[in-house]
């Protein structure tokens, strides 16, 4: 099966892996070697291999967090050779395939490193912190039933698409792990800005940014200095407009603010 | 005796809405008395959690995953189908009630089905009011497409990720609740056993995945939203976390398990490029509405492609031979999806397959592209289109996709009675981890809408009706069932860690897969089965004798995980091969070599088969009871499917 690779050989890499007991102890790298991987594997089934390898032989596979290998459920989240997801851009972990890299190749393989979202184990990371943020004010608060009918409001298709490009975000935490101050100004402000753009959402817009915003902050991510890295190495391309948009919703809404309280 | 499947009397379209009547109502005060478990916070459960919570129930809703927002429903491409009739086209209730039930080949519940068409409308309505930005027209209104199996265009959806705007939908109404205090999120939490106190079920066992601590809960009832079996295939287009344990393990308590045999392969996936494959990826079925589907219309000319010896590019028209377009004029490559996946077999059986293992079809979009223009193709199916040429490292837009069939869904799941209850009572399946609306064979862009149903418009009420009829007494884990039901999986959990062999669960898992999808696959036949059911036995021997795991069950284990999922698959796939083995006709995804008719199309036996298999658990290594409830169509006449 031909790859876009024309060196299609398999090929024998050096991985340096993160390896930690739990979220209390100490971690540290660890050098693997593996041998034969196909350029056509995907990142996750090299370290199938990988793990295959070490249970044979009574070692402790590595824990990583993975399940739709389709690059939306957003639960990958490696840091390779010091990128979010590794170097191919717009990609998640799970859709980075080996032609990426060569023979002979050493790749470092790290958790997200960020305040809010402790290890658990080797290369798994609680992000339960985005939940939270989510419960803060991420919704229309509307019940099941007695809804109108879904083409009373019409909708310009600019902004429908607009607010789907926000809402494509995958919770991954790319943004936060890419950011030198671990903020999660992006992954919010994907939120903030979908529900900000739809009507559905107006009602409620001003309480919702105001507490979402404050539940972030709460939970210990950093601020935003503007640097963009986290758009950059967002996989599914959440566009940096949304920042802009976040912070107008949030001035607006402190100047103008119902929150009585 | 069967167990009442609690049909309601009167025209099929009063049903619904004279049951609701007629169902019991715990009146708002008392709500607050009760307690409910949900399992599963994909479409299914995240709806049911959030709506049982809004009336007022206390919620406890458990993933194994980190975030309810991760389930499986998000990786649903295509749309969601609704009979809106927005595109004056002749759509109706009726007729999407009609083509379920012939898409599923005779082999729902006419009642079931019906009241799925009819709250579909309802579920575009909600999901636009929580914010879920569905595709447009630029008039603002709601745009449609049509999908397989279906002469209208009732399929709302959101670019090729209508999964995950529906799913993240249902995500933020949980997400409100879990604020609220109704809804108790467990996360990073594995059902593990169903707890059954004098008949009813009234909790559940789970392991926490992180520290391997196993604990009980209780709550007057119980719903599981978790999903199908296709991974006992291996490979499938399911997550890698998606697996049958929370059913399976109910369905030992004594619920009974409906049409195991069921299972969808879906037509349009990307093809295994090698033995390390982990799983399959769909591209959505949308895109047959553009693509069309062709091989070499010669043997020498396919062997001389795969050799390298000519490009696609030069195969002139008149040797590609567009096979669904030529036998099912009517409906061409919108054809349902077994059909499709079928006749894709076929000819790479013959020989004329490509690609070089020369198991796949080509999926072209070349007339489109000329047709509409690139930019055209690329707005509707962009994303797709790039999660193809990243994994195959080929441009879709300037050579056809490759794709080959693949398990994908399973109709088949644990027997619910029109109020979703299974036959152990206070115990509820919803969404794909039951067996109710789509017979043989799920249409495209209805697996949303099912799941959706359940969870926002049938479960509220349902589940009301028994628990009006249950004390409204605090419930705790003091019964013990609960510490029986806890020992039980410990003493099970430990067994796993002691074996201590020399394969991994993975091995066994690979082995599995390959074993069902050879015998119980897209084609099946008595003498294949016989076979596989041994293969299977002697598999399960030497899973229990020769596993191997390493680390300790109080961490966090994946390998242990996925054994104790291995391992349940090993027993479910076992009753999949009797269920293929009893029904001696072909239906739907159901294909029995033996009984096709003179075209090779299935041969249904409505005389015998009508009726759904629902096989009841005995004890360890002893055959199932098979129970049969017979499916009475008085609304549609039952014909043999065509589409031609």
């Amino acid at each position: 099966m031909a790859g876009s690779n024309p060196n299609a050989k398999p090929m024998n890499l050096t991985l340096k892996v993160w390896r930690q007991k739990n979220r209390n102890t100490q971690g540290g790298i660890v050098d693997y070697q593996v041998k034969d991987i196909s350029p056509d594997m995907s990142f996750l089934e090299m370290l199938d291999v990988l793990n295959e390898d070490l249970l044979r032989k009574g070692e402790e596979p590595v824990a990583f967090d993975h399940d739709c290998r389709e690059g939306i459920c957003g639960s990958c989240n490696l840091f390779i050779n010091g990128r979010a997801h590794g170097p191919e851009a717009g990609t998640t972990t799970c859709q980075l395939h080996m032609r990426k890299f060569s023979d002979g190749d050493t790749i470092t393989i790290e958790p997200w490193r960020a305040a809010a979202f402790p290890v658990n184990k080797d290369l798994s990371v609680d992000r339960s912190a985005f939940d939270r943020i989510i419960q803060a004010g991420g919704y229309v608060s509307v019940n099941t039933g007695g809804t109108p009918d879904a083409n009373e409001i019409p909708i310009p298709k600019e902004i429908a698409d607009r607010a789907f490009e926000a809402a494509t975000c995958i919770g991954c935490g790319a943004c936060v792990a890419s950011c030198k101050n671990a903020s999660a100004m992006l992954f919010v402000s994907a939120k903030v800005s979908q529900l900000a753009l739809l009507p559905q959402g107006h009602v409620e817009r001003k309480t919702r940014v105001e507490n979402m915003v404050a539940q972030m902050d709460k939970e210990g991510f950093g601020a935003c200095t503007n640097i963009g890295s986290c758009a950059a190495e967002c996989p599914v391309g959440i566009s940096l407009e949304n920042i802009a948009i976040l912070n107008h919703e949030f001035l607006a809404a402190k100047a103008t603010s119902n929150n009585l309280a | 005796m069967f167990p009442d499947s609690k049909i309601p009397e009167g025209p099929l379209a009063e049903k619904w809405d004279k049951h609701k009547f007629n169902v019991k109502l715990v009146n708002p005060a008392n709500k607050r008395k009760y307690d409910v478990i949900v399992v599963g916070t994909g479409l299914a459960g995240a709806s049911a959690a959030a709506s049982l919570a809004e009336l007022g129930y206390n919620v406890k809703a458990f993933t194994y995953h980190d975030s309810p927002r991760r389930a499986h429903s998000i990786a649903a491409q295509g749309g969601i189908n609704a009979a809106k009739n927005y595109q004056n086209d002749g759509d109706s209730v009726h007729r999407l009630f009609y083509d379920t039930i012939k898409g599923g080949d005779y082999r729902a519940r006419e009642a079931n089905v019906y009241r799925l068409a009819q709250v579909s409308v309802n579920i575009i309505d909600q999901c636009v009011a929580q914010g879920v930005p569905f595709a447009r027209e630029y008039g603002g209104l709601l745009a449609n497409r049509s999908f397989g199996g279906a002469q209208v265009s009732r399929t709302f959806y959101a670019r090729g990720q209508t999964g995950q705007q529906l799913l993240l939908g249902a995500y933020s109404a949980l997400s409100r609740q879990v604020a609220y205090g109704k809804v108790k999120l467990y996360t990073r939490s594995e059902m593990l056993d169903v707890v059954v106190v004098d008949g009813q079920a009234r909790g559940i066992i789970t392991r926490n995945l992180i520290t391997g601590e196993i604990e009980q809960h209780a709550a007057h009832a119980v719903v599981l939203a978790t999903g199908g079996y296709g991974n006992v295939f291996y490979l499938s287009t399911n997550a890698k976390y998606c697996n049958a344990t929370a059913a399976w393990r109910a369905h030992k308590k004594g619920a009974y398990f409906a049409n195991p045999c069921f299972t969808q392969i879906h037509p349009t996936c990307i093809p295994v490029s090698g033995d390390y494959q982990s799983k399959l990826t769909l591209m959505s079925e949308s895109l047959r509405n553009d693509g069309r589907v062709w091989v070499p219309a010669s043997k020498e000319t396919a062997e001389r492609l795969r050799a390298g010896q000519i490009r696609v590019q030069d195969i002139p028209e008149e040797e590609r031979d567009y096979f669904l377009e030529r036998k099912y004029p009517a409906f061409g490559n919108l054809v349902p999806r077994d059909v499709a996946s079928r006749n894709a077999k076929e000819v790479c059986d013959e020989g004329r397959g490509v690609g070089s293992s020369g198991l796949a079809v080509y999926l072209d979009f070349a007339d489109a592209i000329k047709r509409n223009g690139e930019t055209w193709v690329s707005q509707k199916y962009g994303n797709l289109f790039d999660m193809y040429a990243k994994i195959t490292g080929e441009n879709p837009y300037e050579q056809p996709m490759r794709i080959y069939p693949a398990v994908h869904y399973t109709m088949g799941g644990l027997w619910v009675d029109y109020n979703l209850q299974t036959t152990i009572p206070g115990l509820y399946a919803t969404g794909e981890c039951n067996f109710s609306d789509h017979g043989a064979n799920r249409l495209g862009a209805s697996a949303l809408m099912q799941g959706l149903a359940d969870g926002y418009f049938v479960i509220p009420y349902t589940i009301g009706d028994y628990l009006a009829q249950t004390p409204p007494k605090p419930v705790t884990t003091d019964h013990p069932a609960f510490k029986e039901a806890e020992a039980e999986v410990r003493a099970r959990v430990q067994k796993l860690m002691s074996i201590n062999g020399t394969r991994t669960p993975d091995d066994f898992h690979k082995a599995l897969g390959h074993i069902m999808w050879e015998y119980c696959g897209m084609a099946r036949n008595a003498e294949g089965l016989r076979h596989a059911k041994a293969e299977i036995q002697k598999l399960r021997r030497e899973f229990w004798s020769d596993l191997k795991l390493v680390g300790t069950e109080s961490e966090m284990n994946q390998a242990l995980e996925k054994a104790g999922r291995v391992a349940d698959f090993l027993e479910l796939g076992e009753l999949m091969i009797d269920d293929a083995y009893n029904r001696n006709e072909s239906c739907g995804g159901h294909f029995r070599e033996e009984y096709a008719t003179e075209e090779g199309e299935a041969k249904r036996d409505d005389e015998n088969y009508a009726y759904v298999a629902a096989w009841q658990y005995v004890g360890d290594n002893q055959p199932e009871i098979l129970n049969k409830e017979e499916l009475k169509f008085e609304n549609v006449k039952l014909t043999q499917r065509s589409y031609k």
